[in-house]
């Protein structure tokens, strides 16, 4: 399969590999995928709690070159984003700047969920209800 | 200096040997008649160099080259062998034995034949990839016309125990059919010593032209006879109908006498790269080599690296042209049916990497592919939340997964 430049790029330099401390009251975890179905997404914030600011995010990712892109890029974007701007990122912006191809779109569902499922995190630990997520 | 990528998919075609491609040359130019003209020399000239190659591959798989019935390939051997025997033996019984990690022009032949009426028992394998010959016993009936079982695995290289297998279908009244594509040219095969009664095997594994196979059909003790699959002129014995591909023919005879002569040589020169190989690349954590380690073909090793996902690795190693246990070009994700018959998980056969080397493989590219891998392996592994999961004790599977 032909891979874009860009998600070529990623792969090769993955942004924003890593782990924050998830016992921090200001860190939101999301963990989405299972390892049977080939991708498995962590995705971590960091959360200014003053600005309602996502400081800092990082990424492991078990999966595919489109996987590990998807999630690499969703970090990147998300730093200096609002909460509420972050949870506005569709995953057709993905597929876009990604130029995935109909077969990867997943890749991009699951780096949605996964900072959905972060910001749930965060709220939960912040005595704020946890988010809807969308089950695909 | 390494010319990239390096060529290391060897079970699914090796390059033609040049001295293949010069015995083939003149067929293919000013010697092209059609070995089945009779009554002129165009036609002689073809028909000697077809039974020159017949004797070729006669003396290294030790049978009469009266035996060898041409075809295109491995595949069409496969099903002419199979088709063949249920049509011919049919007033005797309608039951085959074969093997849950065959290969696909087996398998879908077998699932032919159960469309037909007949009854096929698809024996299981153990984790190294091997059947039980006490299943295959407690499997045999008096309606049981065939046992086919392959020679060689094409995926981990396992190879099963032929001489044992026949001496169990023959004391049914069963015959004994082969799939010898990975073993013929690779290792000493030997039709007489291991009891086979039909053989399918190609040249394009052992650095032939592709397009040219043979099917060995035994005619002595018992005269074993297979029911034409393409009606047309009666070629080969009233067996394979079709205009022989005889510059084919001529570059599958030149590849067997290459094999007889070279074989040991290749053989010691091969194991030893590929133990090399698979020494080094098990010094990483958490990986496994899938197959038999004692009973396979010297020249394949196919390792699993737990916790890294197949396609992201086949990205990874983009410099080798390996293969992989994940269908990752297709968009089912289903993992190798080879590799899940000897017990893997789903995820570790996704993360399989198959190595087959060939008469051609240099030490300077096992030394590059070696580092190659390594280094793929690692820096996924430093992305994958599984290994940062595993490092940490965690369980893996006492996680509630959200499936998608």
């Amino acid at each position: 399969m032909a891979y874009s430049d860009k998600v070529i790029d990623h792969y090769s330099n993955p942004r924003n590999v890593g782990t924050l401390d998830k016992s921090k009251k200001n860190v939101g975890t999301g963990l989405v995928g299972a390892p049977e179905c080939g991708d498995v997404m962590r995705l971590q914030i960091e959360v200014d709690e003053a600005t309602n600011t996502i400081t800092d995010a990082k990424f492991k990712t078990f999966g595919c070159g489109s996987a590990i892109a998807s999630s690499s890029l969703a970090t990147e974007w998300l730093k200096g984003k609002s909460i509420d701007e972050a949870l506005a990122i569709d995953n057709m912006e993905i597929v876009e700047e990604l130029a995935l191809p109909p077969v990867k779109i997943h890749c991009s569902v699951l780096a949605e969920d996964a900072i959905k499922s972060a910001i749930s995190d965060y709220r939960v630990k912040n005595g704020l209800p946890a988010l809807e997520l969308a089950h695909h | 200096m390494l010319k990239l990528p390096i060529y290391l998919d060897n079970n699914a075609t090796t390059p033609l040997d040049p001295r293949v491609l010069e015995a083939m040359m003149p067929y293919l130019t000013e010697v092209f008649g059609n070995a089945a003209s009779r009554n002129h020399p165009f036609g002689w000239a073809a028909e000697e160099a077809v039974d020159y190659s017949r004797e070729q591959i006669a003396k290294l798989i030790n049978c009469d080259p009266k035996e060898i019935i041409f075809t295109s390939g491995a595949t069409e051997s496969d099903n002419l062998g199979i088709k063949g025997v249920f049509e011919m033996y049919s007033q005797k019984g309608n039951h085959i034995i074969t093997a849950t990690t065959e290969h696909k022009a087996v398998l879908d032949t077998c699932k032919h034949i159960e469309k037909l009426g007949g009854r096929v028992t698809y024996l299981p394998v153990n984790e190294q990839g091997l059947i039980s010959l006490e299943e295959l016993e407690a499997a045999m009936t008096p309606e049981t016309i065939l046992v086919t079982i392959m020679y060689g695995n094409n995926e981990t290289g396992t190879i099963q125990p032929i001489r044992e297998i026949a001496k169990i279908a023959h004391k049914h009244g069963a015959l004994f059919m082969t799939d010898g594509t990975q073993a013929v040219g690779k290792i000493p095969v030997d039709v007489m010593a291991d009891g086979i009664d039909i053989m399918a095997f190609t040249a394009h594994k052992m650095y032939g032209p592709k397009g040219v196979g043979a099917l060995y059909v035994r005619r002595k003790n018992p005269r074993v006879k297979v029911t034409a699959q393409m009606d047309g002129g009666g070629h080969e014995r009233g067996m394979r109908s079709g205009t022989l591909n005889v510059p084919g023919i001529v570059g599958l005879g030149k590849a067997c006498e290459l094999a007889m002569h070279e074989m040991a040589a290749d053989t010691a020169r091969l194991s030893a790269m590929r133990d090399r190989l698979e020494k080094e690349l098990t010094t990483l954590e958490e990986s496994y080599v899938n197959g038999s380690i004692e009973h396979r073909l010297p020249h394949v090793t196919n390792i699993s690296f737990k916790y890294v996902e197949g396609e992201g690795l086949m990205m990874g190693v983009k410099d080798l042209a390996v293969s992989s246990g994940s269908a990752c070009t297709s968009a089912s994700l289903e993992p190798s049916y080879v590799l899940k018959a000897l017990g893997l998980s789903d995820d570790l056969a996704h993360s399989s990497l198959r190595f087959g080397l060939s008469r051609f493989t240099t030490d300077e590219q096992i030394d590059y592919a070696i580092g190659h891998v390594k280094e793929a392996v690692t820096k996924l592994r430093e992305m994958s939340p599984l290994w940062e999961m595993f490092k940490e004790g965690v369980d893996l599977s006492k996680i509630e997964w959200a499936e998608h």
